[in-house]
């Protein structure tokens, strides 16, 4: 392979080669440092006059004196079954002391799209054992569905809890997790790692790790990485593969980084105009496809910058996923755990997953419900503060106590308390029948018969 | 495609979707055929001897030096039999055919024509030997699905005699019809997608599209023809809305573009389509449907193209004399295509980073729309109503800003009404339609005589509520004079019983106009009664509480409803009756 000397320009991340000969777009780089040293990269931008090499390491050490490679082909991931229990770093590499992965294929991590065509509606019910999910915001196999967080907030206990707890109501089949941490702390890696072993998880497992120390620019391959693992596990070997991507927010701080260097026009808040695009072709990686096994699910972290819901990161992310779990810090400073705020969150995919022969027939209806009279209760809190509770009609005086029974007894929940949907369902009746029964519009007469403890009991 | 002389070129730069080449002779939205594997590609910009071309396909791996060549033709759609049930990518590639021929995945390098130009189908002839006809003449029909769809003379024939017609089964590439000019006509039409297809006159859109959405066909009517526009934030509803549009309106073709927005939605239309039956003739859904699915993972210089592609479908249809209407969902990820080949060719950004050109592109799309007179002298329709995704929810954008200058509905969806789901959570105070005035006389003759005055009561009353949730805020509901604490429970009547609608009940998702108006003139009905009581001294609280009413909201969720209504009605006159005779003592 010929090696160039022909490097011009290091800016940031980004190294620029002169006078090659033909180079194809997105083709993997590898660049030879005087020490020995090889980093590698991607094209960015190829003609007949340069190439733009985005380096996925840290540039330093890199020089006018370094040599360039262009291997000829885009970058592609050993993959193997044996990847299960293995932990490796950012870039792929074992980190784990253990051998290199024999690859039994090598797969291109841009991962084309897959066909809508091709692909199958998620509609499986995954119980996760906590009420705000299941009987509220209701993840399905195959979905997206991130948690939207904040620095210092539980986020990484539930992603935990509900790797420690899903399942599929009556299923036994082969599941899988990959992990990708981008950027985090070595503490929070102890925590995810501490966890993993304690619960024999890490047998089930692929760990990616790109610590907070790593380099940044690492952050942009590392998620494709693992989800390229994942659609191989899902869509080749059948598995049903929970990826656990975190935090999506140091990935989109790594995409804003490589913008500035190639002097682009920033879009809203400096973050690149294409970021939408770029989100989708990793969030899009995830679902089912008919007539294969597997499935691949997402559960994504991101902490809004500044709590802020409208932020890009969680706005772009929002618009391409099939929902957002959010967290919310009111509710943590109460001491309330999980801290969900079931307001903002949403599963778009809850619908396909709920009723008869799935969940019970009453779920969509109650949840409304219970949607509908938190909403009206926690906006009287605000009223209660200038007026007083005693000029509030009876009507209003019980939908606040509902907001507050609310949070404390559904939203509220133990680290290991795992609810089966009918418990949540039941508790949530429970809440319900503090109400005036003419306030349940959104629930049908039959099914009040049927499920409000008043009745339950008459039976 | 055939290639013409001197029109092959070099790749110089390889950047992302655009690719510049040197050496081509090509004229501004030519197709061509960028690199060893032929990627469908289509020219943009033109500087010198350089030509800018954007690609519909994933350009990894491509090295400078290999081959453009020109196809010399614009980027065009196949127009005829076979088109219904159809899902293509933004480039009219049948998503179906590509899992055949390359899997689960979509690869590049492969084309396959919009229709199938094997399959047969029976054409019926509606014209003989010795008619003469003119661009747009339709001269045969073919049982596409349940629906009978229409061959037409193309728009661009200079019409002639015919010298021949045939009857029978033919592919779309058998000549059906010879006119005495010499011109062979096919039931396949080619036409190029960012060229409307012309119409004799446009019309004046005066027939409501009727969605059996209540706060639709109630308070925000659009009129076949139409345009309105969906904003909101994500999770708001404008999918599910679209959805609905697509489901229940009584257009008799709908064509669904899915413009980089997520896969799982298009997969959960296919599915769901082929089961659902349309309320008017109880046929499948999927018959009367084209799907455009350009997910946000696929290419973005497809997304680009696909609403082009979208209402080119449209417009043949309207052309056979139906009433047609497209949902673009969103129209944010077009503009947003848009802006991101824009910056690839380093042009001056305008506002936020979209091109200058933005809102000139908006309404020329927005433009193809209308109820028209077709050159076959009938009368159809293009409906457009378009899905806007504000970043941060912020209405002030430029694209939602720009939209809003044209379309004539806004539907404008609201956060904090999707968080306590109330749905659809179009709000009723932002929320406006400007085509009440001219269907208005429609609801007169086709609803009821009382329809318009209903509607501008619901209105005022929400109106109300409004200014006294600014006083509750304040001192609380209690404090409120006794005629205005029923109005409050009136509004809460509108609100909860008659605008929100569960799009995921079977019965609720769709509400028939005389439902809408039954629903709609108990409420009022319960209204005159209270304030009646209210003026004889009966205290609000027990007004407000009576169990008739309570009924009332069940009756979304009930199929045969009307005595159920009646009877409601009947217990609340009861009830307050008994309650003005308590107090009268
Ligand atoms: N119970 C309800 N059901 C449905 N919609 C409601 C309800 N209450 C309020 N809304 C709608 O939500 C909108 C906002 O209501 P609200 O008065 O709570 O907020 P605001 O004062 O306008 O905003 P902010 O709190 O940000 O200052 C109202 O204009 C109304 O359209
Ligand atoms: N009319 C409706 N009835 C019931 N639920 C709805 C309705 N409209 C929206 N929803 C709920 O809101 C969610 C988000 O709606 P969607 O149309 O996907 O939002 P958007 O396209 O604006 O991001 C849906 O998954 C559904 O749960
Ligand atoms: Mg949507
Ligand atoms: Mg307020």
């Amino acid at each position: 392979m010929k090696e160039y000397r022909t490097i011009n320009k290091i800016a940031g991340p980004l190294v620029f080669v002169e006078k090659t000969e033909p180079v194809g777009y997105e083709e993997l780089v590898n660049i030879v440092q005087s020490d020995g040293t090889v980093k590698r990269g991607q094209v960015l931008d190829t003609s007949d006059d340069f190439v733009v090499v985005q380096v996925f390491e840290s540039t330093a050490g890199i020089g006018r004196d370094s040599g360039v490679r262009f291997t000829g082909e885009t970058i592609k991931m050993p993959v193997s079954r044996d990847m299960l229990g293995r932990i490796l770093s950012g870039a792929g590499k074992p980190k784990d002391g253990g051998p290199d992965i024999v690859p039994e294929k090598r797969l291109d991590i841009g991962g084309a799209a897959i066909n809508p065509y091709a692909r199958q509606s998620p509609a499986d019910f995954i119980q996760t054992g906590i009420s705000t999910i299941d009987a509220t915001n209701t993840l399905v196999r195959g979905q997206k569905l991130p948690i939207f967080s904040g620095s210092g907030l539980p986020h990484n206990e539930i992603a935990l809890q509900i790797a420690r707890q899903a399942r599929v109501p009556g299923s036994t089949e082969d599941f899988a997790v990959v992990f990708a941490a981008m950027g985090i702390t070595k503490e929070e890696e102890n925590q995810f790692m501490a966890d993993f072993e304690r619960t024999g998880a890490l047998e089930h497992a692929v760990v990616f790790l790109n610590l907070a120390d790593d380099p940044a620019v690492e952050r942009i391959i590392t998620p494709r990485l693992a989800l390229t693992t994942a659609e191989y596990l899902a869509f080749e070997l059948g598995y049903h593969v929970l990826v656990i991507l975190t935090d999506m927010t140091n990935y989109c701080e790594a995409l804003r980084q490589i913008g500035a260097a190639r002097e682009e026009v920033p879009g809203r808040r400096g973050y690149p105009g294409y970021m939408y695009t770029d989100l989708a072709s990793l969030y899009e990686r995830a679902g089912l496809i008919k007539g294969l096994k597997g499935s691949v699910t997402q559960l994504s972290i991101l902490t809004m910058p500044g709590d802020d819901i409208t932020h890009p990161i969680p706005d772009l992310s929002g618009y391409i996923t099939e929902g957002q779990i959010v967290v919310n810090r009111d509710l943590h400073r109460k001491g309330i755990y999980p801290p969900i705020n079931v307001l903002p969150s949403l599963s778009r995919l809850m619908n396909n997953g709920i009723g008869e022969g799935k969940t019970r027939e009453d779920h969509k209806k109650v949840t409304d419900q219970m949607y509908a009279g938190y909403a009206e209760g926690n906006d009287l809190r605000g009223l209660v503060a200038i007026v007083g509770k005693d000029a509030l009609s009876e009507r209003d005086q019980r939908l606040l106590e509902f907001a507050d029974h609310f949070e404390n007894r559904f939203v509220r929940q133990g680290h290991d308390e795992n609810r089966t949907i009918e418990d949540s369902l039941d508790l949530a009746w429970e809440l319900l029948a503090t109400l005036p029964e003419e306030l349940l519009v959104r629930i049908d007469r039959g099914l009040i018969q049927k499920y409000h403890p008043k009745y339950r009991k008459e039976a | 495609m055939e290639v013409k002389g001197n029109s092959k070129g070099i790749l110089k730069r390889i950047s992302g979707p655009v690719v510049t080449a040197v050496g081509l002779n090509a004229h501004m939205y030519d197709v061509v055929q960028v690199g060893d594997e032929e990627l469908m590609g289509e020219v943009i910009r033109i500087e010198g001897d350089k030509t800018i071309i954007q690609v519909y396909e994933n350009t990894s791996g491509i090295r400078p030096g290999e081959p453009v060549a020109n196809t010399g033709l614009s980027l065009a759609v196949e127009l005829g039999p076979g088109l219904l049930t159809s899902i293509y990518d933004g480039i009219q590639r049948p998503l179906e055919v590509l899992v055949s021929k390359m899997g689960n995945f979509i690869e590049r390098g492969v084309t396959a024509p919009g229709l199938s130009h094997e399959k047969l189908w029976e054409f019926v002839p509606v014209v003989k030997k010795g008619d003469s006809v003119v661009a747009g003449t339709v001269i045969g029909e073919v049982q596409e699905t349940n629906i009978l769809t229409k061959i037409m003379v193309s728009p661009r024939s200079k019409g002639g005699v015919i010298t021949d017609i045939k009857s029978g089964e033919f592919t779309i590439d058998d000549v059906v019809c010879t006119l005495d000019t010499g011109e062979e006509i096919k039931m396949m039409q080619v036409w190029p997608v960012r060229v409307p297809r012309p119409v004799t006159e446009k019309m004046n859109p005066d027939i409501p599209l009727i969605t059996g959405q209540r706060i639709l066909d109630g308070l925000f009517p659009i009129a076949k023809g139409g345009t309105a526009a969906i904003p909101g934030p994500f999770g708001s509803g404008k999918t599910v809305t679209q959805q609905a549009l697509a489901k229940w309106s009584d257009a008799q073709i709908v064509v669904y573009i899915g413009c980089g927005e997520r896969g799982n939605e298009m997969t959960e239309v296919l599915t769901e389509f082929p089961e659902l039956e349309d309320p008017k003739s109880g046929k499948p859904l999927m018959e009367r449907t084209v799907l455009i699915a350009n997910t946000s993972n696929m290419p973005v210089a497809a997304r680009e193209a696909s609403v082009y592609t979208g209402i080119t479908i449209a417009e043949y249809f309207r052309d056979m004399g139906f009433d047609v209407s497209l949902m673009a969902d969103s129209t944010s990820r077009w503009a947003e295509a848009m802006r991101e080949i824009s910056s690839r060719l380093e042009e001056m950004p305008g506002e936020e980073g979209y091109p200058a050109y933005l809102a000139a592109r908006l309404s020329e799309f927005y433009e193809r729309a209308g109820r028209v007179e077709t050159l076959n002298h009938e009368s159809g329709s293009v409906t457009v109503i378009g899905a806007v995704s504000p970043p941060g929810g912020d209405f002030s954008e430029p694209v939602t800003q720009n939209t809003l200058r044209i379309v004539k509905c806004f539907w404008a969806l609201d956060a904090k009404l999707s968080q306590r789901r109330h749905f659809p959570a179009i709000n009723w105070l932002n929320s406006y339609s400007l085509y009440l005035d001219t269907l208005s006389k429609w609801y007169d003759e086709n609803v009821s005589p009382e329809w318009n005055g209903l509607r501008i009561w619901a209105m005022e009353v929400l109106q109300k509520e409004a200014e006294l949730q600014e006083i509750v805020q304040l001192v609380g509901s209690d404090a409120l004079p006794d005629e205005e604490q029923i109005t409050i429970e009136v509004a809460r009547m509108l609100r909860e019983i008659f605008l929100q609608q569960n799009a995921f009940d079977p019965v609720d998702t769709y509400c028939s106009m005389e439902k809408q108006y039954d629903i709609m003139k108990a409420i009022k009905n319960y209204a005159v009664l209270a304030y009646g009581a209210q003026k004889l001294g009966v205290p609000p609280t027990k007004i407000t509480t009576i169990a008739a009413k309570n009924d009332l909201p069940q009756v979304k969720f009930m199929t045969e409803y009307k005595e159920e209504v009646a009877r409601i009605n009947k217990a609340m006159e009861t009830e307050v009756g008994k309650l003005k005779e308590a107090y009268q003592k």
